[in-house]
């Protein structure tokens, strides 16, 4: 992995992207969307269930091609494929359950042309900066749904990707393992210099953490808000108590709260 | 195998493993008295009693003529096992990744699963003759379809995340079937090679039975119709030990591969 030639700071560039999935029933799930990725950034997404969120880091990374518009990483078009360079953890469990901690932390380099010596240093690190160091030899049956999505996390850093993209990766942890593993994302991105893009439903997770946060609407998703929180960029969760983090979240709420209605189906 | 289980609840783990014992052994001393009880119940005329029997088995084994037999059986056996897992995990595979080839053939496996396929013997013997190929063939009938449908089933239920894992990872095709579609599909594609075992064993006895002058099956038959008890159930009991033993040997393996959340 080399770095990148391009020195231009937008890491990622959306372009009028729409995405709509051929039904029946047909469903217009995202956009359009319009959206610029600062190059080492913290971004995060919230918005109400089913707006589109996971459908915007599909298109995003380039599983999926948008319906129309476009999307460039590192200054290239992706073309319904998956460039190198780009780490995704997806919302839903996708722990290998026939391998251990250990083998599936180190699935991500199989492929890789790194060093024996290397590749076991990368996963070591890895597999301990996720508190998963006691539990290397167990398997996903054996562990709690947190530490099964801890382990996809440490999958993933192994690769040292320049984009992360993660989809919820903390909904299944209780609110103090959610901040203290807020935390350890914080130093991980400080550490890496890594774009990092984090959709959460947690409002003051996003609050805490983001660089800059993007509000989406109800269904189909569009960004109806952006806030800038215009935090250092060494901070850790002791921020929640600093004034700017009430305001922060009151204005992410606001923006949100009529939306989240709609998807309820009440008026606002 | 789960930890919250009645069994694990009202056991300490030092007394599991000889209770697992005593438990198999209550079993098979239950199986041999009941085996005695109809034995000296029909006085002999269906199945001779255990001891009888063990000892005639005994003599049979020393001769050549058992071991031709059962040789005969073997092979045609394993031709249909081998067959059966082969093409049903290759059909298995197709129908699972093609979703409409799959969608189209399913319920014709599975209807054709139901058939007491005894019915169409005759058919059998028509297009394959007396001997080898029909007890193959006839094998096969039975081992396929389970096979089939197991790998299958296990190729549909794969969770769709880590095929979009294995995208964000860049695999190639190949390196996704063999990293991840295969060991997924393992424990599934095990339990239908234990089915598949049974029944291309008993589909193989079934056409030696009718049609053939040879294997195991034959010689059952044979022991009925000269009304020589032991040696028919002898024949019986060598079947159901070895069957046995192989299933308890695939369970094995497929407890090993098996190591998914929820079962
Ligand atoms: N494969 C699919 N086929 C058809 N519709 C889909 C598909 N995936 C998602 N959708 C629809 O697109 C919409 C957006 O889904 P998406 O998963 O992106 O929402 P989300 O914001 O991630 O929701 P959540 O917060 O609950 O995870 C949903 O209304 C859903 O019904
Ligand atoms: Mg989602």
């Amino acid at each position: 992995m080399s770095p990148p030639a391009v020195t231009e700071p937008s890491h990622v560039v959306l372009n009028e992207v729409v995405r709509r999935y051929e039904g029946p029933p047909a469903i217009h799930a995202l956009g359009s969307i319009d959206l610029v990725l600062r190059r080492g950034e913290f971004f995060s997404v919230v918005g109400p269930s089913g707006c589109g969120k996971s459908t915007l880091l599909d298109v995003l990374c380039g599983l999926v091609r948008p319906t129309s518009g476009s999307v460039q990483f590192e200054g290239r078009e992706l073309r319904g494929e998956v460039p190198d360079g780009i780490g995704v953890v997806f919302q839903e469990d996708s722990s290998m359950p026939w391998l251990s901690v250990r083998q599936n932390v180190a699935f991500g380099l199989r492929t890789s042309e790194l060093s024996q010596k290397e590749i076991t240093e990368r996963v070591d690190h890895a597999v301990s900066f996720m508190g998963l160091a006691q539990f290397s030899g167990h398997y996903p049956a054996q562990l709690s749904g947190g530490m099964r999505q801890r382990v996809c996390i440490a999958r993933t850093l192994v690769l040292r990707p320049r984009l992360i993209l993660l989809d919820e990766p903390f909904g299944a942890l209780d609110q103090q393992t959610r901040l203290l593993m807020g935390d350890e994302l914080l130093r991980l991105w400080r550490e890496t210099g890594a774009t990092v893009m984090l959709i959460t439903h947690a409002l003051d997770e996003a609050a805490m953490l983001s660089d800059r946060v993007g509000v989406m609407s109800a269904r189909p998703g569009r960004f109806i808000d952006m806030v800038e929180t215009g935090w250092p960029r060494d901070r850790d969760s002791r921020i929640v108590s600093d004034a700017t983090f009430g305001t922060v979240t009151a204005r992410l709420w606001s923006s949100l709260r009529a939306e989240s209605l709609k998807t309820m189906g009440r008026a606002a | 195998m789960s930890d919250i289980s009645l069994e694990n609840a009202l056991s300490t783990p030092t007394s599991r493993r000889r209770i697992r014992a005593f438990d198999a052994v209550v079993m098979t001393l239950l199986m041999l008295a009941l085996w005695q009880a109809i034995g000296s119940w029909t006085k002999g005329v269906a199945v001779s009693p255990p001891l009888q029997t063990f000892v005639y088995l005994f003599g049979l084994l020393r001769t050549g003529m058992f071991w031709d037999h059962a040789a005969a059986t073997l092979a045609a056996f394993l031709l249909a096992f081998g067959l059966s897992a082969l093409i049903g995990l290759a059909l298995g595979l197709i129908f699972g990744i093609r979703r409409f080839a799959g969608e189209v053939a399913e319920p014709m496996l599975a209807g054709f699963y139901t058939i007491p396929k005894v019915t169409l013997y005759p058919v059998v013997l028509l297009v394959f003759g007396l001997g080898m190929s029909a007890k193959v063939a006839f094998g096969v009938m039975h081992g396929l379809v389970p096979m089939t449908l197991f790998t299958l089933g296990a190729v549909r239920n794969l969770p769709p995340v880590l095929i979009r894992t294995a995208k964000v990872l860049r695999l190639s095709p190949g390196r996704t079937m063999l990293w991840i579609l295969v060991p997924a599909c393992l424990p599934d594609i095990v339990n239908g090679l234990r089915i598949s075992f049974s029944l291309s064993l008993l589909g193989v006895l079934i056409g030696e039975m009718f049609s053939s002058q040879r294997g195991l099956g034959f010689l059952l038959v044979n022991g009925m119709a000269q009304h020589n008890v032991p040696l028919s159930t002898a024949v019986v009991t060598v079947i159901v030990v070895v069957a046995i033993a192989a299933n308890t040997l695939m369970l094995r393996v497929g407890g090993r591969t098996a190591r998914r959340p929820n079962p």
